[in-house]
């Protein structure tokens, strides 16, 4: 951050990127399902944020596209599609299986983030944008922690929040090192990730109604009738 | 000289008699809160003036150490207040004596004598209580390492006062992710530490589910003034550190302003840490009781909170 010719917009960006990765790491730790989809649309309001100091620090207006289709698709249409599609039952399932249980897997999501601070070290050297410095390790580190949170949860709509985390993660670090990205790749990206969400959320529905649970740890054999 | 010895000992006077006040303000706006009209706020010091002159009642079983305890209690965090900057901005007499990582051993003194006062009455709730204060404890010490390294990293130094001036100066530091994340840190360590909801009930009558309160139950007369007494001046103490050292180290007296100065700001003081237990009765009466083993959880979103803060400001973004 010192040295950055925009000190107040980065301090901003560095405080936003902070808040981010807690919500990621929110993502993984938290009990309720609810919980964990508000989470999420913080998160997204958090990049949407980001997006637009970036914005207006780059004088970009490929940023402010982004801004606009993340706060459109992921804090607006991906919570309705998610609370549509599936039952309002599983938003009120209280515990969540886990592979691992909370305090290790928030443990091991620090180790994570330090992974990703050491590997995007050398990369940051690379990249001429100011902000890549705050953005990129925090958004590897967000790909990590939502890659992480498909492994450890064990039901489906948090996981399926845990790959939109990664999605989350991809665009906070893609802010930083291509600012001037074709609106055409976000827009792809606006209607692709609305689309997985209905389908993964009327696979779930599905499964609901046919077992009456969305855990995904307990469907490990094949049956068939 | 002498100056600086009478501020210091004003800062210690200061902590001594506004802590019960502090109290008494805090469950006076949790009742609110619950649309209940509550206590006075001056009920902390008229329990702590009836038990001061009430019989004292020790166990034939028990010993020294019970007797002994709530003296050691209630001068650690005395000492404390000698230490870090309660009213002043510029380093007073004792100042020099201990830094932070001592301020902190002094006060687990405090705690460690508590402990084993608890556990010497041999009364069965007693080392329930201290088990479990030891259990939070050990879960916390981590997190006080981390957020302990990471401050005086930053600032180069552990004395508290010279770490406050480099939150501020540029305000722009105020904003660093690794500060807004150790603030978020020591928030929870102070609910951990002061047996605060969610992790602990400072107001419920159940033994069973007690952790900090159970310790000081065999106590009575003056023991237990002095119990009541000191449990206050600690959570003054923690939240003093928490204002004064980390987030908002305004309002207090600059260097050369004279004993004006000094005057003006005890109510400034005052004034912040009223703004900070609006945010602790909000968290208090929004937030349930963690059960036992849940606190692991809390400590550890605590503890990983601390880690990344560690993180973000050792490589330097």
């Amino acid at each position: 951050m010192n040295g950055s010719p925009y000190p107040v917009i980065a301090a901003l960006d560095a405080l936003t990127g902070a808040l981010f990765l807690l919500t990621a790491l929110g993502v993984v730790a938290t009990r309720q399902v609810l919980a964990s989809l508000q989470l999420f649309i913080v998160q997204s309001l958090l990049l949407t944020l980001s997006a637009v100091l970036l914005g207006i620090a780059l004088e970009s207006i490929h940023l402010f596209a982004v801004a606009v289709i993340t706060i459109g698709t992921k804090t607006l249409m991906i919570p309705w599609l998610l609370r549509h599609t599936v039952s309002s039952e599983v938003y009120r399932t209280r515990e969540i299986q886990r592979v691992l249980n909370i305090p290790t897997s928030l443990l091991l999501s620090a180790v994570l983030i330090v992974l990703a601070y050491v590997i995007t070290n050398p990369l940051i050297g690379a990249v001429e944008v100011p902000f890549a410095a705050i953005n990129l390790p925090l958004g590897v580190a967000a790909i990590f922690l939502g890659a992480f949170t498909i492994v450890v949860r064990r039901e489906a709509v948090p996981q399926l929040l845990g790959l939109l985390a990664v999605e989350n993660g991809v665009f906070f670090a893609g802010v930083a090192i291509v600012p001037s990205l074709p609106v055409i790749a976000e827009l792809a990206a606006a209607v692709d990730v609305p689309v997985i969400t209905l389908v993964m959320g009327l696979l779930t529905r599905q499964i609901h109604r046919r077992l009456g649970t969305t855990s995904v740890g307990e469907l490990a054999a094949l049956r068939e009738h | 000289m002498l100056e600086r010895i009478a501020y210091n000992l004003l800062q210690v006077f200061v902590l001594v008699a506004f802590a019960p006040l502090i109290e008494g303000v805090v469950s006076r706006l949790k009742e609110i809160l619950q649309s209940k009209r509550g206590p006075s706020i001056f009920q902390p010091y008229r329990d702590i003036w009836k038990l001061l002159h009430k019989d004292e009642i020790v166990s034939d079983h028990s010993s020294w150490i019970f007797r002994f305890a709530p003296y050691v209690a209630f001068a650690a965090p005395v000492f404390v207040a000698l230490l870090i900057p309660v009213l002043t901005r510029y380093p007073l007499f004792f100042a020099f004596m201990g830094d932070m990582l001592g301020g902190g051993f002094v006060l687990a003194l405090g705690g460690f004598f508590a402990t084993l006062a608890a556990v010497d009455t041999a009364n069965p709730y007693g080392p329930m209580g201290a088990s479990r204060t030891r259990m939070v404890g050990f879960l916390a010490e981590p997190v006080f390492i981390v957020v302990f390294l990471t401050v005086s990293f930053v600032a180069g130094s552990t004395i508290p006062y010279i770490v406050q001036t480099r939150w501020v100066t540029p305000i722009a530091n105020f904003f660093e992710p690794s500060h807004v994340l150790l603030m978020i840190a020591f928030l929870m360590l102070i609910l951990a530490e002061d047996g605060r909801i969610p992790v602990d009930s400072p107001s419920g009558q159940f033994e069973l589910a007690m952790i900090d309160r159970s310790k000081s139950l065999e106590y009575s007369g003056r023991g237990a003034a002095l119990m009541k007494w000191a449990g206050a001046m600690k959570f003054m103490v923690l939240t003093i550190i928490f204002l004064n050292v980390l987030v908002t180290p305004w309002g207090l007296a600059p260097e050369g302003s004279g004993l004006a100065g000094v005057l003006i700001a005890i109510p400034l003081v005052l004034l912040k840490i009223f703004g900070f237990i609006l945010v602790l009765v909000y968290i208090e009466s929004s937030l349930a009781k963690l059960r036992l083993f849940r606190i692991t959880e809390f400590l550890g979103a605590a503890f990983v909170t601390s880690v990344v803060a560690m993180i973000t400001r050792l490589s330097e973004i």
